[in-house]
């Protein structure tokens, strides 16, 4: 009893000052992406909330209809093997739930994973690699690359090519969207839009050392054309990004932001294209990925036949 | 300790019992154990980097070799069972013993292959493919070594102790063991060196 | 590097030697003490060679709530950090110490320790066995545990600790981003303790299958040993997954092989693939025991039978085999595409299903009871509500799309203690104190009990509920800080509030045990609980052989039939009952492990190549050494059963 109380107490406390503070950044979507993913949040709370209500309100009746103290001295509890009928109406509901949590995720996933519909211009491609602990930025058709903060135009798709010159980090604006790993061996795809201008935090996610902590970018959306004046600024001001100077970034640690002329793509290319070897190509990449999910199922089997 | 004549000796008490049935469910973690090394293997087959592929160290004669001597080590301890069972102590030990040179046979073409491998440039840190194939193959040898250091052991002790439930109960869980040996590498065979050789 | 460098701790601090020289002054004291007291011939032959299930349950327990301590000091350390922004109370390096051996003791070491603990004492007993199958691999499996949780503890000291995460993800974990031995600690750490839990798994398949007293059929077993047997069959196909994994990681670490590199054909992401295929259903070898137990204690003070026993078993094999079928939730941001995750976020939420017929079926054995509110009960409400709330964040985590904001933040850190601490360490309190009468022979003070109850409840609800929060506004977990600006500082704030609540509440436990050992009234009878299975059918202290006579059960709730039908339990006359030998085997075979892995996390192979052939030089001599056990006289079991309950 006590403990529901307190409960209660502690929720209504928790959302008052939730109604007073900043709202949090993953349900204050400014893109697309996020916008479909805090709808999706909605949605599962909504529901998971039912389910939480009701649980809780059989267990409150129960435990104080049936105590000890309010019964006769005397009172032998029946002996109820259980009953067939309620078992199965306890089974279908939550299937009932599932399948519905189900289609919202499939329709969604799809749609985050894609790249957002009811844009007119082609994505931006945008390479953003990590490394202790840092995001370098290339933007191969701008032939610019920034250190730790982004420029990205609003009211136009952003497709983010993911890698890793270090540990698997994960590239997160969470404002824009969910994240998604950049890892040494493969070259993973997010597509992202930014709706509103604005300045919005992005980070690593993913545990990556020391660093970690302050491995964070900023990200500048900007209308298409502060975007163009931006890209023709760098290009006329910014140093040339030399293959020796690229090499200091790579260093463990912590750099401000920075910017150059120039991408490490050229000198430095990203994994689907010399990570194997002379021997594969960028499809076999690909295919070693599902094979590995594929194999991971089989023996999945293999343990249950048993 | 209570004994049923009715069943054979290896199964006649209550503890023998529970010994070959802790050994079964022992032999289904090993499935998990070598189907582990089957994804591992099959994940990293490919992703030979600089190194040699599979197609380009694997050689079909010693592997035969290997499959034949583990085939007859496996049917040879069915008969030492069999003998086992008869009460026939000589005869079991006998294929009991062949049994084990058979492995130790195996073992010596399989260290012959592993030499090839690794002067045709294929060594454990050579590359995913080859840090796994060595895995694979070497958990697998591993095992053949435990178990010839093991089958000695049982010989002896049946030549000590003659054919008791005791010794017949670790008799017979052995080939289990040896059969289930033979089973990973008839899997071995198929799925590494055939696929890797076509 | 020189020699000797290796075994420095890497960074060293005022807390770590002081918790040195604690350490040492904790081993002399112990060293000191048995000596003077001359009780070092009693703990070897008592407890050390001991092979009885029960007094491996109790060492089993007293190793796990020394790892809870461990573990809670651990987290109590990192809430103090992270309760205020730009906190420099402790260093980003020390930070990852922690909370990577907070994961690690805390699951491997802790809540594995008290699910054997519990699994020890109570199936033997509730089967009407005398002891399990293999007795003396029970021990090995014991001192495989003890010796791995050494191993592992000792990375504190000497040459570091782990600092690459519980989940110990490539290519961090690897020696290009992990120089220190720490890694290497954890991987020979869980290999040895994870040896011993297969084993554990074995044996117990083998004894709840083969030693069920006459008449007990599956489906007459307490749900308890139900639990327990679906949990060994999940532990004996997921350990060797991580066996497999640990190897690897071993190999790339020391051997320089190239499983888990990023050149070379390495793949990181096959490790994340192969910890999660063992760590999913690892969690669930952790939560079943604890269902089983929750229906134990929840019938036994409803004072009802359990509610539709046959969903309960149906509901517990389907989760047993939908947790292998769900590892990539782990990583659904690895990039594997929609269709997957969309694959892999069904069959999630599927568990859903079974886990709410479960719940169900607990509401509905309430109802029409006769509830008392004892301390173990207390613990088995209170997980209802706040193990629904911990499940259904889970079925938010499990879809994929949202689980792209999820992941990796304080949503899920919230998420998972909020299903583990109710769901595990809550299950083992309750079991705790309830088969604490029948494991020390007194019971334990229900007024404190429920102190420390209100305070563990309610801290849980306020250290965790606040992460939600701080998670859905972009706080990643493992930040061993943050800048004002980013807001989280009043959620961190609560939560380590809370964790201080947690603290006390835990003090209020250990305070318990003392205060009980010191006052709590002796000669309780054999059943103080009026529960309703076998075990109770024991006089209360158990004897070493548990049942005079091997009890027949006609019913699922033998013991409650016996009490309140007039069922015969006990039919057979006494018989002299042949036990097995205390042995020294197991506790110097583990030593021997401890050396290896010890030698081997240092790479000093003399002594790797030494202690291997020792450990199967011990094996062969077990195999040689004849000991058929001992058998106790029927006179010496009528002596033993005066003042017992039953008979």
């Amino acid at each position: 009893m006590n403990l529901r109380r307190i409960m209660m107490v502690l929720i209504f406390a928790c959302t008052t000052i939730l109604a007073g503070c900043q709202p949090l950044k993953v349900l204050d979507p400014k893109g697309p992406q996020a916008r479909t993913t805090a709808n999706v949040i909605w949605i599962s709370i909504g529901t998971m909330a039912v389910v939480v209500l009701v649980v809780i309100a059989m267990f409150a009746y129960l435990i104080i209809k049936y105590r000890a103290s309010k019964q006769e001295e005397d009172y032998e509890p029946p002996h109820i093997e259980g009953s067939l009928k309620l078992e199965l109406i306890w089974t279908a509901i939550p299937v009932v739930i599932v399948a519905f949590l189900s289609v919202v995720t499939i329709i969604s996933t799809f749609k985050v994973e894609d790249v957002p519909e009811g844009y007119s211009k082609e994505p931006l491609v945008i390479y953003a690699s990590s490394s202790n602990w840092k995001w370098h930025f290339s933007y191969p058709n701008e032939d610019i690359e920034t250190v730790n903060y982004l420029y990205i135009p609003t009211d136009r798709p952003v497709q983010f090519k993911l890698y890793s010159y270090g540990p698997i980090s994960s590239f997160w604006i969470p404002q824009l969207g969910g994240q998604k790993y950049a890892m040494a061996d493969m070259v993973n795809t997010l597509n992202l839009a930014a709706d509103v201008p604005g300045e919005y935090s992005g980070r690593n996610a993913n545990f990556t050392g020391e660093g970690f902590a302050e491995q964070t970018f900023s990200v500048n959306a900007v209308s298409p054309q502060e975007y163009t004046d931006w890209v023709e600024e760098v290009k006329t001001t910014a140093d040339v990004l030399t293959k020796e100077k690229f090499g200091e970034l790579l260093q463990p640690g912590h750099l401000g932001q920075s910017t150059f002329k120039g991408t490490h793509l050229t000198f430095s290319p990203p994994p689907e294209n010399h990570q194997m070897g002379e021997k594969s190509t960028e499809k076999m990449d690909t295919d070693m990925n599902e094979m590995n999910m594929g194999d991971m199922e089989d023996m999945d089997h293999s343990n249950m036949s048993q | 300790m209570k004994i049923d004549q009715t069943l054979p000796l290896e199964y006649s008490t209550e503890q023998n019992r529970l010994n070959i049935l802790g050994f079964w469910i022992f032999l289904g973690a090993e499935i998990a154990l070598f189907g582990t090394l089957f994804a591992s293997y099959f994940t990293l087959v490919n992703r030979t980097g600089s190194g040699p592929t599979a197609a380009e160290i694997f050689e079909i004669m010693p592997v035969i070799i290997e499959t034949v001597l583990l085939l007859i080590s496996s049917f040879t301890i069915g008969l030492g069972i069999h003998a086992m069972r008869l009460g026939r102590k000589r005869a079991m030990l006998i294929f009991f013993g062949s049994t084990l040179l058979l492995g130790l046979s195996f073992l010596a073409v399989e260290i012959y292959d592993f030499i090839v491998y690794i002067h045709e440039g294929a060594t454990l840190q050579t590359s995913g493919f080859t840090a796994i194939l060595f895995t694979l193959l070497g958990t697998h040898g591993a095992h053949i070594i435990f178990g010839l250091f093991w089958g000695l052991l049982i010989m002896y002790q049946i030549i000590k102790n003659g054919l008791t439930p005791e010794t017949t109960n670790k008799a017979f869980i052995f080939s289990l063991y040896w059969h289930f040996l033979d089973v990973i590498w008839i899997f071995i065979f198929s799925f590494v060196f055939l696929k890797g050789m076509m | 590097m020189n020699f000797f460098d290796r075994f420095a701790v890497p960074n060293p601090s005022i807390t770590i030697y002081a918790s040195m020289i604690a350490i040492a002054l904790t081993v002399i004291a112990i060293i000191a003490g048995l000596t003077y007291f001359k009780k070092w011939q009693y703990v070897w032959s008592e407890w050390l060679t001991t092979v009885d299930h029960k007094r491996i349950g109790i060492m089993y327990l007293i190793s796990a709530l020394i790892m809870l301590f461990r573990g809670g000091a651990d987290a109590i350390m990192m809430r103090a950090q992270t309760a205020v922004p730009d906190n420099t109370l402790l260093g980003a390096k020390e930070y990852n110490e922690i909370f990577t051996t907070h994961g690690v003791v805390m699951i491997i070491f802790m809540a594995m320790a008290f699910i054997m603990a519990l699994m020890n004492f109570a199936i033997p007993l509730q089967i009407g066995a005398r002891d399990v199958a293999f007795p003396r691999l029970n021990a090995l499996s014991y001192w495989l545990y003890f010796f791995g949780a050494m191993l592992f503890n000792i990375s504190f000291v000497i040459g570091g600790s782990p600092d690459s995460g519980w989940s110990s993800y490539f290519p961090l974990a690897g020696t290009d981003f992990s120089q220190s031995v720490g890694t290497n600690y954890y991987m020979l750490a869980l290999q040895i303790s994870g040896l011993g839990t297969l084993l554990t798994g074995i044996n117990f398949i083998t004894t709840i299958l083969k030693m069920r007293a006459p008449g007990m059929t599956l489906m007459k077993m307490p749900m308890f040993v139900w639990s327990a047997l679906v949990t060994n069959f999940i532990i004996v196909f997921a350990f060797p997954v991580l066996t497999v994994a640990l190897a690897m990681g071993t190999m790339d670490r020391l051997f320089g092989t190239n499983f888990f590199t990023t050149e070379n054909g390495g793949m990181d992401m096959l490790w994340a693939n192969l910890f999660w295929v063992w760590g999913h259903p690892e969690v669930y070898i952790l939560i079943l025991p604890a269902f089983g137990i929750y229906s134990e204690i929840i019938s036994t003070f409803a004072r009802r039978n359990l509610y539709g026993y046959k969903s309960m078993v149906i509901s517990m094999v389907a989760i047993s085999l939908l947790s292998f079928l769900v590892w990539v939730h782990h990583f659904f941001t690895m990039g594997q595409g929609a269709l997957v995750n969309s694959i892999f976020s069904v069959t999630t939420m599927v568990i859903a299903v079974p886990t709410g017929i479960k719940i169900f079926n607990w509401l509905f054995t309430l109802r029409k009871g006769k509830i008392e509110f004892t301390v173990p009960m207390l613990y088995t409400l209170g997980f209802i509500p706040i193990f629904t709330i911990g499940g259904v964040t889970g079925v938010m985590l499990a879809m994929a799309s949202a689980d792209y904001q999820y992941h990796n933040t304080m949503f899920l850190v919230a998420h998972f203690h909020l299903v583990i601490i109710p769901g595990v360490v809550f299950a083992m309190i309750a079991g705790l104190t309830y088969w604490w009468p029948k494991m020390f022979g007194f019971m334990l003070n229900e007024r404190i009990g429920k102190w420390a109850f209100w305070f563990i409840a309610i801290g849980v609800c306020v250290t965790f509920f606040p992460m939600f929060i701080s998670g859905l506004n972009g706080q990643a977990r493992r930040m061993y800080t943050y800048s004002e600006s980013t807001g989280f500082g009043i959620w961190n704030m609560i939560s380590f509030v809370g964790a201080l609540g947690l603290l006390v509440g835990f003090i209020l436990i250990v305070y318990n045990i003392y205060y009980s050992t010191r006052y709590s009234p002796r000669n309780i009878p054999g059943d103080p609980w009026d529960a309703r299975s076998l075990e109770w059918a024991t006089p209360t202290p158990v004897p070493e052989y548990n049942f005079a006579v091997i009890p027949h059960v006609d019913s699922s709730e033998a013991f409650w039939d016996y009490k309140k039908k007039g069922y015969q339990l006990f039919r057979d006359p006494v018989q002299s009952i042949h036990m097995p030998n205390n042995s020294g085997l197991p506790i110097i075979i583990g030593a021997g492990f401890f050396v290896w892995g010890f030698a081997f996390v240092f790479g000093i192979w003399p002594v790797v190549i030494l202690s291997t052939l020792f450990i199967f030089g011990c094996l062969a001599y077990r195999s040689l050494e004849k000991d058929h056990g001992h058998y106790i006289p029927v006179s010496d079991i009528e002596i033993d059963e005066q003042g017992g309950s039953v008979q």
